[in-house]
């Protein structure tokens, strides 16, 4: 038998047609997630064509791009919190999934959250499953040793109507992490370093799989930040082979299997590992021993270096036209510049772990004068996690605000945005010019450094915060 | 869908890398419930000031650049989000096609689903459009090949499925809903059920 990997071994389960050299495989698909951004136009298909949803139980939606992060009781909240069009769109989508018979959790579910956050929470995320969302970050999902991508709306019509995609196989790609973390360096740190290391577009037309010592170390919600931000090295899909930390995180949620089938389930899943001798496309290996931890200069999440580095410089004209946008200068670290926002939220790090590990900075300290601290946990039930832990009252206590779960200042879809010319602090995945707000600026970092950096007021090394 | 033979077209360059989806149209565009009237969102940020007004530098804002319905961008083009208001966005202001030297993955597909035909060169064919904007170009997609104005003719690689759908106007949805027994099929008789 040949050495096949994770991926082909995922892939393989879920051919329905082979592809050939005139049309791509048909690709069954076991979870799909959908939020209100990406599908109305999806569902006016179904409906123009008067067809049903395929399967309803492989469907999953949630409302988290647009809503707002203040409480909302009644279609009034939802009114005078937001826009006319986003809560037409929101309201778009109750009717949607009443009408098409899916299971939404919406503003009345202790579950709603962001949708990368509520599908692991749920248990609804399991190893060897093909997961899509018309969402990038589903990529999130890969952490579990499933095949996870981000796909368009016209591709959600498909998925709603047949439960399949056409795809083309991708190419593979092994990304070797080995070495242990040091004091103050987190997941996204190294997730941003890899980044930096392939570029944006280095894992174009790949399934990244992440191997190695460091990788297994880590827990669900530190492999989660890793493969969430696949996408912004071009990759459509990473996945980390599932192992006793996955089935720990997976054992009694609401949505995974129970019982003798919980068994079956694990006996199946310790199946999903890459064969001694199985072929990658390209291998890239990465050591973390001496890791800092990472912050962007730039507008895009490729454009990256250690906390004490000094920017980088380059005559070619779009990376002297990102450094202005930025108002960053080459030659001298980001470490000491002043910052007027941080967010510390996002599919990337919005989940217990994360809150837990920037209350531990705040704890005792206030945030600095004149800087907007701006706290959104990925769920509710992160919300109500974190609340029990009393992670809200350090929060406020350092003069930071607490909300409710959503998307919020990671697009800036909702309201909450960084205004023009501000300087944000953020631990989302994106730091494309504008993506805050028209105009602001970002600065992506893990939840160590955002709430150093909201402590001291600049951009400051959580190594040196610590207590 | 219109099917889609040639294109022929003055090109509008903007000589950038890595444009992403934000760039493309920005979030707040996205609450709309249509894929129309999209136009306006195109570029947006690039394109108008802080009050609205068009700025004079920005290249679709440039007389030359009107009426033209093939973009010329740097490297890794569409880059960032799943939005498929990106391609709907172009393709309400008026492009028909983009040339770049490669595309993001999600872009790509929704490109190819949506009409707008994503044209992949080599460095020095690049290199030649970045340096003559405004020149007229043809894509014909039954050849899979870009006709320069000197009728230097470069074939690009575009899936042949996909291009195969655009060509004769077939939506891939209604594909896919022919596939439907084999998909009971494997519904039925999976050998390994999730
Ligand atoms: S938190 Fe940000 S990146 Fe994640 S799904 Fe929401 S908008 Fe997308």
């Amino acid at each position: 038998m040949t050495a096949t990997s994770l991926f082909d071994k995922v892939w393989d389960h879920h051919v329905v047609v082979p592809e050939t050299a005139d049309t791509p495989a048909v690709l069954y698909i076991d979870l799909h997630l959908v939020h209100e951004i990406t599908t109305p136009q999806a569902f006016g298909v179904l409906r123009d064509r008067g067809l049903p949803v395929h399967s309803t139980e492989r469907t999953i939606a949630t409302m988290d791009h647009a809503t707002p992060t203040r409480p909302v009781r009644s279609l009034k909240d939802l009114q005078t919190l937001s826009t006319a069009a986003a809560a037409e769109q929101i309201v778009a989508m109750e009717k949607n999934c009443a009408e098409f018979g899916v299971k939404l959790y919406g503003f009345d579910s202790d579950n709603r959250g962001i949708v990368h956050v509520i599908g692991p929470e749920l248990g609804a995320t399991q190893p060897g499953k093909t997961i899509v969302c018309g969402d990038s970050h589903t990529s999130t999902h890969g952490a579990f040793g499933a095949l996870a991508f981000g796909i368009g709306t016209t591709e959600v019509g498909h998925v709603l109507a047949t439960q399949c995609l056409l795809q083309r196989r991708p190419r593979t790609l092994a990304i070797d992490v080995e070495g242990s973390l040091p004091a103050g360096v987190t997941s996204k740190d190294i997730i941003l370093a890899i980044i930096g290391k392939i570029g944006v577009n280095g894992g174009t037309g790949h399934v990244i799989e992440y191997r190695g010592s460091a990788i297994r170390s880590l827990s669900m919600e530190a492999r989660m930040t890793i493969c969430n931000m696949s996408i912004e090295a071009g990759a459509r899909a990473g996945m980390v082979a599932p192992d006793d930390v996955t089935y720990d995180y997976l054992a009694g949620r609401p949505l995974a299997p129970k019982g003798a089938d919980w068994d079956k389930a694990v006996k199946r899943w310790r199946q999903l590992v890459t064969d001694d001798g199985a072929n990658y496309d390209r291998q890239v290996s990465v050591s973390i021993d001496e890791l800092k931890p990472m912050v962007t200069f730039g507008t895009n999440p490729g454009m990256v270096v250690g906390i004490d580095e000094a920017v980088p410089s380059d005559s070619d004209p779009g990376f002297q036209k990102a450094l202005n946008y930025m108002q960053v200068e080459a030659g001298k670290p980001l470490l000491g510049k002043p910052v007027n926002v941080v967010f510390i939220g996002s599919c990337t790090n919005s989940r217990l772990s994360d809150l837990q590990a920037a209350a531990d900075i705040l704890k005792g300290h206030r945030v600095a004068d004149g800087v907007k601290l701006l706290v959104v946990p990925g769920s509710q039930k992160v919300k109500a996690e974190a609340e029990a832990l009393g992670i809200d009252t350090v929060i406020e206590a350092a003069g930071g605000e607490w909300r409710e779960s959503g998307c919020s200042m990671c697009l800036g879809m909702n309201g909450d945005t960084v205004a023009p010319g501000k300087l944000s602090v953020s631990t989302s995945n994106r730091n494309f010019e504008g993506r805050q707000g028209t105009g602001a600026r970002t600065i992506l970092a893990s939840p160590l450094t955002a709430a150093a950096s909201a402590i001291r007021g600049c951009v400051a090394d959580p190594r040196t915060t610590l207590h | 869908m219109e099917p889609i033979t040639t294109i022929t077209s003055q090109t509008t360059v903007l000589p950038l890398d890595d444009v992403d989806t934000d760039q493309i149209i920005p979030a707040r565009f996205l609450v709309s419930t249509g894929r129309e009237n999209l136009a306006e969102a195109a570029f947006a940020d690039w394109r108008y000031d802080a009050d609205g007004k068009p700025k004079r530098d920005f290249v679709l804002n440039r007389p030359e650049s009107k009426g033209a319905s093939i973009l010329v961008t740097g490297n890794n083009f569409g880059c960032g989000s799943s939005r498929e208001h990106a391609p709907w966005a172009l393709l309400d202001y008026g492009f028909r096609a983009v040339i770049s030297t490669d595309f993001a993955d999600i872009f790509r597909n929704n490109a190819l689903k949506n009409g707008l035909v994503p044209v992949i060169v080599d460095e020095a064919v690049h290199r030649w459009l970045l340096d003559n904007p405004g020149a007229e170009v043809t894509i014909n997609l039954e050849q899979a090949e870009l006709v320069l104005p000197d009728d230097r003719k470069v074939s690009f690689p575009i899936d042949g499925f996909a291009r195969y759908c655009l060509v004769n106007g077939i939506d891939q949805l209604g594909f896919l809903l022919q596939q439907s027994d084999a998909i009971s099929e494997y519904e039925q008789t999976r050998a390994w059920p999730v």
